[in-house]
């Protein structure tokens, strides 16, 4: 029976709370379930046809040879029309829920965020950092106001926002406070540990609410953590939620990655977690510079992405990575992915026989998400599968 | 502070927003259908969790149902919840109405910034790759 192989994704109610996490309602809670479904169901039961239509035409003839001629193609094909659409509608969507939950209680979570904030040495925020063209030009993931915009005094809407609605996503696959990144790299930490690397001052670029620097803080709570971003609702909403969640070893620092105030060799492992593509062609040399001036010999880089489109990715699965550039608000998104990520790391001055990269996989409570388990192994959503592909530079 | 949660749920994310059909009619169309599914399965999981509390505690008597007549704090309370029901689905409408903003502010910063006016992700594409 086809029904018994189904399993429901964890409900929204799974999700992890701390101090400062948005309190849903019954059916502000029963909308996110309803996404998280439809975004499975678009995922397995009709992108599957998205690909009948497309080996369809090939059979008929169309060869095409690049991404771009696999989306002129894809264009026409009323499946993939109605696929791009419904995906596209789940993100706005998923916007909204998350901003209506948010916004009727803003003036409680600023509340909650500033008794935690107060005299708190670990966050610094500094008004003169200018937010940058690619961070500005769209709201990034069709986040209407994106990272950075603060709607009143204290603001910290961007950030609940944005940590509420991932389980929605990713349908939990990325562990209940939406850490699987995170988790993954305490696991290298853990592996590179026993081998004699064991880093005592840690930065990670582009934080955004800490999801993947707070497991390391909490896996190595002796270690120096500093972590920056650009936009001061998440930080506030960041230090809060680390405070909330008995974390004390993370500094929080409004900062822009392509200049960061920090000495000379000064950190032993630098981290960016899926951060690089939300950058431009002119800001990439200069964080990736930053990262070796400020890396100590001994050191490593450690950048998480999606893998990159190289000439053996089949052109068709290059267009699926590549939806999120037109579709998702991400314009820096297929342009990294076409660069040599190696000859940028040696360009920084990493030698080219320290560069390295793995493959990484979110760890994922099995018991408490056993179907995020399965779904792991059985089905391609292109990118939002939790795995990543890493980069490590050793300096 | 004054936020008005019902609409700023509803705001549009900067950048234009894709077509995916050939008439778009039918995208905005397709946008309110799924709002309305949503929120059709939203009703059904409340009205789920309600008939299981109810039959658990033996105080389920469906002739009740049918039969309720609201009190005026009831029907206020219904009202600004259908008005919060309309903004949701109809949230596409609202969307390209924000587009007329973002284009003017756009424009503005152009004057004022010396960048691009464009939020076509085409265009800033070709802009973040080559600046």
């Amino acid at each position: 029976m086809a029904d018994a192989a189904r399993q429901a994704p964890p409900a929204w109610n799974a999700v992890g709370r701390h101090g400062v996490f948005p309190k849903a309602n019954h059916d502000e809670v029963a909308r996110f379930n309803f996404l998280t479904n439809l975004n499975i169901h678009l995922a397995s039961q009709v992108l599957p046809g998205v690909r009948k239509a497309y080996d369809h035409r090939v059979e008929q003839g169309a060869v095409p040879t690049t991404r771009r001629e696999v989306g002129e193609l894809l264009k026409r094909e009323p499946l993939y029309q109605f696929w791009s659409s419904l995906r596209r509608n789940t993100m706005e969507m998923r916007q909204q829920n998350s901003r209506a939950m948010v916004f009727r209680q803003l003036p409680a979570l600023i509340d909650q965020a500033s008794t935690l904030n107060k005299d708190s040495q670990s966050l610094q925020l500094n008004p003169e950092v200018k937010v940058p063209r690619y961070i500005s030009a769209v709201d990034i993931h069709c986040m209407p106001g994106g990272y950075h915009t603060e709607y009143c005094e204290d603001d910290i809407a961007a950030g609940a926002n944005y940590d509420s609605g991932i389980f929605v996503t990713t349908a939990g696959m990325l562990g209940r406070y939406s850490d699987g990144g995170g988790q993954a790299l305490v696991e290298w930490l853990r592996e590179q540990a026993e081998k004699g690397f064991r880093p005592r001052r840690i930065l990670d670029i582009g934080c955004t609410v800490g999801h993947n620097i707070v497991p390391l803080a909490q896996a190595f709570p002796d270690t120096e953590i500093v972590a920056i971003d650009v936009a001061a609702p998440m930080l506030r909403y960041a230090n809060a939620r680390a405070k909330s969640l008995g974390v004390n070893n993370i500094l929080f620092r409004q900062e822009n990655a392509e200049a960061i105030e920090a000495e000379d060799g000064s950190f032993d492992l630098i981290i960016t977690c899926m951060f690089l593509h939300e950058t431009s062609s002119r800001a990439l040399p200069r964080i990736l510079a930053e990262t070796h001036r400020l890396l100590a010999d001994g050191g490593k880089v450690v950048h998480i992405e999606q893998p990159q489109f190289t000439p053996d990715m089949p052109p068709y699965e290059q267009f699926m990575r590549d939806w999120d550039t037109r579709n998702n608000n991400e314009p820096f998104w297929g342009t990294l992915h076409d660069m040599d990520l190696f000859e940028a790391i040696e360009q920084a001055g990493f030698a080219r026989e320290n560069i390295a990269t793995l493959g990484l996989y979110a760890v994922v409570d099995e018991e408490l998400f056993p179907s995020a388990a399965k779904a792991e192994s059985d089905t391609e959503d292109y990118g939002r599968k939790p795995a990543w592909h890493a980069y490590i530079a050793s300096k | 502070m004054t936020l008005d949660p019902i609409t700023m749920a509803g705001n549009k994310a900067r950048g234009k927003r894709p077509t995916y059909f050939k008439d778009s009619d039918t995208d905005r169309l397709l946008s309110i259908l799924m709002a309305i599914a949503g929120e059709l399965a939203v009703t059904r999981e409340r009205m789920d969790t309600l008939e299981r509390l109810l039959e658990e505690r033996g105080l389920l008597s469906r002739e009740s149902i049918e039969g309720y007549t609201p009190d005026s704090d009831a029907a206020q309370a219904r009202g600004l919840w259908h008005q919060d029901f309309i903004a949701r689905i109809l949230r596409v409408i609202q969307q390209e109405m924000e587009q007329f903003d973002e284009d003017k502010s756009a424009r503005q910063q152009a004057r004022e910034e010396a960048v691009s006016a464009t939020t076509e992700l085409d265009e800033l594409i070709e802009e973040l790759a080559n600046s």
